[in-house]
This record gives structure tokens, C-alpha cells and sequence, in this order.
């Protein structure tokens, strides 16, 4: 197959774009520019579009053997992750910018781009696989389960997932390292990216502080009393214990716990820790990465945070939501976090977690 | 087939300069030293720079040897700058970065005024505006720097104009794609400096000149042991100058057959992609230079498709990163970012042959077939 390598300049999607070649697949590299004003340099662990990330791409994939172009998707980057990401804390959610990104970037923008030009699809060093069986194809876990990036994944449709190459899914990252040093790869010890690429500080408080602004406001208890103020409700997570600045103590002596964020009145509800315990999940916007189910309900695992746990529960889809029964009560769950639905290994679909109970 | 049509980026070096070259490389003595082996090298830069000058129709005491022609650019914008002790610079809308990015410089960290001469539709300079703002303002102007010829589009720019409605003003012009290709004369044209670049014209990469009239000094860039009258300190180049020499004094460029294959070129291209339009037109151009709007597409596609059918072409804009970004070029020709970026420069070389026109004529609907589907998305 003729196929577009989406190279970021780490050492996950170099090694992805070797074994492509390997495989026998026509590659061609390319590497996206994200961020309109790119810096210069990568600090740490965060950012993935600097300058000197282009330069790590372009000589991974001189190494390997394969043409390299930069396409830059920055405008489509800010309109479909960023005004996103703001526009959904902004609402009181909280949203996973990756899986935007892989929703209306990665595999929305660059696939059909690329397959107007030409080429099968896209191989990325996201770790996750495909399988083809009676299904078709369909997404599954990696089998590194500290890498797994399935859940970002979730966002896919059964097309999207045809069109996608993922080679690293039965390796483990150890041993993706241990390969691209073997194969002579610059970037086999650069640092894993964490955090959120376009806030290259890591503080994403005063990220959104920055855009959202800091309009003080009410923290209230759940009989609506003012017990504290903060500045700016998005800053807060559900779940969230520390930094609530509380000088009134609650009557019973227990911590207390942020509940609620309600961006219309801009206040922070708090309340005890049993308060968040939550049994069902109703996801909106659902998409499908393999077959769609109905209003019978199965068996299987939803899984909340990227990196989560897998967590036994009853599904169903009632026709306009996906609905999931927790077997046992889950804490801290805030509108806008995907919910992904598994059976077993394989991806069933995702959702936009809108309401719990 | 390979068909490489970025001649206005790099062009082969001749055989005769290469050969040149290869011999001076193996020679052993610094031009400045005052033994046999050096004044043999001296004299071999001697005598290079006197072709060079001659072929620029200069005194050889004009030709001022740099690194390239971003450093000649770049010592005449400062240096003109600085010695006039004025703060107004005067440049045209479409320079290159080379002359552009010094002048923001100055603008930034020298307290300068930039003025930007606006070109018409077809990509040539305002001489209106420019009589204007000499008229108002012209006590106030340190250099007017106006290309000889526009490196995107190949449109020749009224230098000689210029020059006379400046007066004392001093003039430079970046004649780095001209040179050789077009009919050009330091002399003839009056400018108090002029940039050229080995690279363009069949000589070796890392060698350019400033040609600067005689007996008129500017503040050096680079400090050292006083060479090319100590405007441009550091070791002569010998290899690279006498390669330099050995290309422009080999009239390999024949403008009539580069005209000839752009005339074919641009007619298949016509009859291939109807609504294509080439920018500057119905200017007077360069040979070489064909710079085509193909509406509905990206350059970026586009070059990718022409590579992957191993046509090499440019998307004749500045990368930032090898991101691509709109042309100031084409936006002051009054393109809009859209249709700025949807455009491609192929440029012809000394070497270039019907069949590589023909080429790459022939894989261009499919490319632009696909570019536009791209697009679509």
C-alpha cells in the first residue's frame, strides 16, 4: 500500500514508520505543523510541534529511507482542538483534547487528505491494534497496557480505522526503545510527551485563565451556602481536594471535595467525598468503531481516563444514548470525559459523558 | 525519469567550474600571504575577480567577495544604512528575505523607518509612489533597495528608473537571479551597490559578491584581517572564486532557448489545466521563471504530488520551519492567502531540455486532479 507516516519527531512514530517500510508499504513521511508560531525548542516532556521536532522527524526519516514533508494543519488544529478544548471548559466540561485531535486531525484531516492524493492510509506510533475477523477490522488494546492508547482512540469510525496503520500495538514501549536504537534512530531516548501538547507550560489553570479570564466567584456547599471564592470555575476538577482555599470547616470535620462546576453562575459546589460516587454513565455524541449495539444490555468494561482502569459494568445504547451500569460506584466524574465501552480488548465505541448517576 | 525544475533555487554547477575548482582545491596558499604559493593564489583571485567583473561590467576593485548572496544583501542594507546616518529605508514590496529581514532588523533594533514600494498586478514596483514619497521625504532616506528581478515570478523590476528619480539616494539591488540570465550592467545601470550568488549561475554553494562602486566605504560586517578592502574581513575563497569566475565567463545560460522552452511550457500548461494563470504575465520577465495559480489547490499538495512523480518544482514562497506560509510576493501582487498558496514556481536552467518540459506537462493533470480533491477535504 501507498501510505502517509503522520512522523511527530518522537521515537514512538519513527519506529512506526520503519516497520511500515519493512512491511513492504510505499511511506511517505510527514510531520504536522500544529502550532502556528511554533517554538524553537522542546522543554521536557511537553509541547510536540517545536522546531527542533520538524528537524527529529525529518532525520528519523532520512534514516529510514523515506521522503519527509511538513503539512501545516495548524489552522485546522486551533479550529477543531483548541477552540474545542476552551469552548468545552468554558461550558463546565472536561474535555480530552487527544481525542479531537485524533478525531478531527489525525485521522479526519491527514486521512482524507491523504487518500485524495493518492495514498491507502495512515500509519501512526500510537499503541493500539487492529485485528480483521468477522467484524472486519476492528481496534483493540495494545498489548503494553502502561501504553495503551486505545482510549484516545475511541473516536474512530470503522472507516477511519480502515484507513489506519498501527504497528507498535504488540510491542512493548521497552522494546520500542531498545528497536529504534537498533535501528540507529536519534530519537530512541527522547523523552515520552505527556500533558497537553499546545500548553507548553503544563499549568493549565493559568492557561485558561489566561483565555478564559479569572472572574471570581462563589464556592458553596450543597445547601448553597458561600463557604470560599475562587477565580475562575474551570480551573477546578471534579474530584478535586486540594487548592479550594476553605477556611470554614465542614460541620462534621470530613475533607470536602469539589462536586460541581456550574459556568452560568460561575460557582464551585463542594460536599462530602461519598457525594461523587457515581453508578451510571450516559455518553452523548457516540461513535461506533465497529459494529453499533442497541437497547440490549451487554456485558463488558467502561473505561473513563485515558490511562484508567477498565471497570466491569452493563451497556446498553437506548437509540441516542450510551448508557453504562457500573457494578461497583466510581468517584469523580465530570461531564466531557470520554467514556469508552470495551469487550474484552476490543474497542466497542465512545461517548461524551453528559450526565451521571 | 527525473526532471528537476528548480533552477531558481540551485542550479548544477558547470564542468568547467567544478574542474576549476578541483584544481584550486589541491593548490596550497592563503591569497594573503606573501610567498610564492600565496601570490600564485592571489593572483589566480585576481584574475577571477576581473572576469567577474567584467561580466558584471564593474571595476575589479568593485567586486567585494562574500559567502554568499544573503551577506552581500546584507552588508549593503546595514552598511548603506549606517553610513548615511539617516533612518528611513526605502525597499519594494517584494524583496528577498535577504534584503527584507536585515531591514526589519534595523527597524527593530536601530531605530529605523521601513517603507515598502507597492508593486502593481503584474508584480512591478510603483514608480508614482516612489516620486512621491522621494518628494516628500527624500532628505530623510538612507538606501532605496529595489530587485533586479523577483525571484518568485522572474519579473524584471525598473531599476534603472529608480536610480534616476534617487538621485543622491543611495541604491542597492539584489541581482542574484538576473545575473547571467538577463542582460544586466553595474555600470550602465547607476545603482551604488549590486548582490550576486555563485549558486545561481553554474559556480559553487558559499560564494557571492557585493559590488560596491569604487572608493565609496560602508561599515564592515565582518572584522578581521582587512580583506576586499576591509568591508569583508576573512580568508579569500580562492576555490570557490575561481569556480565562481569559471562559470560566468562560460556563457553556458543561452536566454533565447530558456525562453523558448518556457514559451512550451507555458502553452502545455494552458492546455492542460485551463484555468491556471501564470503571475506577472504580461510583465517583462526572466527566461527561467514560470510561476503558476492553479485555483482550487494547495502548494503543498502539489509539490508533494510533483516529487512522488519525480518532477522537482518550489512552492517559490519562504518556509518557516518547511512549514509553508503565503508569499509576500504574490499577496503584493494582490493574491489572497488562498489563492497565494495555491500556487508553484518551476524554473528553468542552462541544462534544461524539451523532454523535462514535456514530462513534466504530462503528469500535471493527474497531479492537479488530485491537489484539488486534496483540497476538497
Amino acid at each position: 500500500m501507498k501510505i502517509i507516516a503522520a512522523m511527530s519527531g518522537g521515537v514512538d512514530s519513527a519506529v512506526a514508520a520503519a516497520r511500515a517500510v519493512e512491511a513492504g508499504h510505499e511511506v511517505i513521511g510527514v510531520h504536522l505543523a500544529l502550532a502556528s508560531n511554533p517554538q524553537k525548542y522542546r522543554s521536557g516532556a511537553r509541547g510536540c510541534c517545536t522546531i527542533e521536532d520538524s528537524h527529529d522527524a525529518r532525520r528519523a526519516a532520512d534514516k529510514i529511507g523515506i521522503p519527509f514533508y511538513i503539512w501545516d494543519m495548524a489552522e485546522e488544529f486551533h479550529d477543531g482542538v483548541v477552540e474545542n478544548f476552551l469552548a468545552e471548559y468554558a461550558a463546565g466540561r472536561t474535555p480530552n483534547p487527544c481525542l479531537r485531535c485524533n478525531e478531527k486531525i489525525k485521522f479526519a484531516a491527514v486521512l482524507d487528505r491523504a487518500k485524495a492524493m493518492g495514498f491507502d492510509g495512515v500509519v501512526t506510533g500510537h499503541y493500539a491494534r487492529t485485528e480483521i475477523g468477522p467484524m472486519g477490522k476492528t481496534l483493540h488494546r495494545a498489548v503494553d497496557p502502561l501504553k495503551d492508547q486505545s482510549y484516545v482512540l475511541a473516536v474512530l469510525t470503522t472507516e477511519q480505522i480502515n484507513g489506519a496503520i498501527f504497528p507498535l500495538g504488540d510491542t512493548e514501549k521497552v522494546d520500542i526503545r531498545i528497536e529504534a536504537e537498533a535501528r540507529g534512530l536519534a530519537v530512541a531516548q527522547k523523552p515520552d510527551s505527556h500533558d497537553i501538547c499546545f500548553v507548553p507550560s503544563g499549568d493549565n489553570a493559568g492557561w485558561l485563565r489566561d483565555r478564559l479570564g479569572s472572574e471570581v466567584g462563589p464556592i458553596v456547599d450543597q445547601a448553597g451556602t458561600k463557604i470560599g471564592e475562587h477565580k475562575g470555575a474551570y480551573t477546578y476538577t471534579i474530584g478535586q481536594r486540594k487548592g479550594l482555599g476553605l477556611s470554614v470547616a465542614a460541620p462534621d470535620g470530613s475533607p470536602r471535595f469539589v462536586l460541581k462546576i456550574e459556568p452560568v453562575t460561575n460557582t464551585v459546589v463542594v460536599g462530602a467525598r461519598e457525594e461523587l460516587a457515581v453508578s451510571k454513565l450516559f455518553g452523548e455524541k457516540t461513535i461506533w468503531c465497529g459494529p453499533s449495539i442497541g437497547a440490549d444490555p451487554l456485558r463488558g468494561y467502561v473505561q473513563v481516563r485515558a490511562h484508567g482502569t477498565p471497570l466491569d459494568c452493563t451497556y446498553l445504547f437506548d437509540g441516542r444514548r450510551l448508557i453504562a451500569e457500573l457494578d461497583e460506584p466510581l468517584l469523580g466524574i465530570a461531564n466531557g470525559q470520554a467514556m469508552v465501552i470495551y469487550d474484552g480488548d476490543r474497542v466497542v465505541g465512545s461517548a461524551t459523558i453528559c450526565e451521571s448517576a | 525519469m527525473s526532471v528537476y525544475l528548480d533552477h531558481a533555487a540551485t542550479t548544477p554547477i558547470f564542468d568547467v567550474a567544478l574542474d576549476a575548482m578541483q584544481v584550486a582545491l589541491r593548490k596550497v596558499g592563503n591569497p594573503s600571504s606573501l610567498h610564492t604559493e600565496g601570490r600564485s593564489t592571489r593572483k589566480d583571485v585576481e584574475d577571477a575577480r576581473e572576469a567577474v567583473a567584467k561580466a558584471i561590467g564593474c571595476l575589479p576593485s568593485e567586486v567585494i567577495f562574500t559567502g554568499s548572496g544573503t551577506e552581500a544583501d546584507n552588508a549593503a542594507v546595514k552598511g548603506l544604512f549606517w553610513k548615511s546616518g539617516k533612518k528611513v529605508i526605502v525597499i519594494s514590496a517584494i524583496e528577498h528575505h535577504a534584503v527584507l529581514d536585515p531591514a526589519r532588523w534595523l527597524v527593530e533594533h536601530e531605530g529605523a523607518e521601513l517603507i515598502e514600494i507597492p508593486v502593481n498586478k503584474s508584480g512591478v514596483i510603483d514608480l508614482d509612489f516612489l516620486t512621491e514619497l522621494i518628494k516628500k521625504r527624500g532628505s530623510e532616506i538612507a538606501l532605496i533597495a529595489v530587485m533586479h528581478s523577483n525571484n518568485e515570478t522572474g519579473v524584471i523590476q525598473p531599476v534603472a528608473d529608480v536610480v534616476k528619480l534617487a538621485g543622491e539616494i543611495p541604491v542597492h539591488t539584489d541581482a542574484v537571479q538576473s545575473f547571467t540570465k538577463s542582460p544586466l550592467s553595474y555600470r550602465d545601470l547607476g545603482v551604488t551597490s549590486m548582490a550576486i550568488s555563485g549558486h545561481k549561475v553554474g559556480g559553487p554553494h558559499g560564494i557571492g559578491a557585493l559590488i560596491l562602486r569604487r572608493a565609496y566605504e560602508i561599515p564592515a560586517l565582518l572584522h578581521g584581517g582587512g580583506q576586499e578592502r576591509e568591508i569583508r574581513s576573512g580568508t579569500l575563497n580562492a576555490p570557490s572564486i575561481v569556480a565562481f569566475a569559471a562559470a560566468v565567463t562560460s556563457n553556458q545560460y543561452h536566454a533565447d532557448q530558456v525562453t523558448k522552452l518556457r514559451d512550451r511550457f507555458e502553452a502545455g500548461l494552458k492546455a492542460s489545466v485551463p484555468d491556471a494563470y501564470i503571475n506577472g504575465v504580461s510583465a517583462d520577465r526572466l527566461p527561467g521563471i514560470v510561476n503558476v495559480t492553479f485555483p482550487g489547490t494547495q502548494s503543498d499538495s502539489l509539490l508533494l504530488l510533483m516529487d512522488s512523480e519525480s518532477v522537482s518544482c518550489s512552492t517559490g514562497a519562504a518556509c518557516s520551519a518547511g512549514v509553508h506560509r503565503p508569499s509576500h510576493v504574490l499577496l503584493a501582487m494582490g493574491h489572497n492567502e488562498v489563492t497565494a498558496q495555491s500556487s508553484l514556481r518551476f524554473s528553468l536552467g542552462a541544462d534544461s531540455t524539451p523532454a523535462d518540459v514535456d514530462f513534466a506537462l504530462s503528469v500535471l493533470p493527474t497531479v492537479i486532479a488530485r491537489g484539488r480533491a486534496a483540497n476538497q477535504k
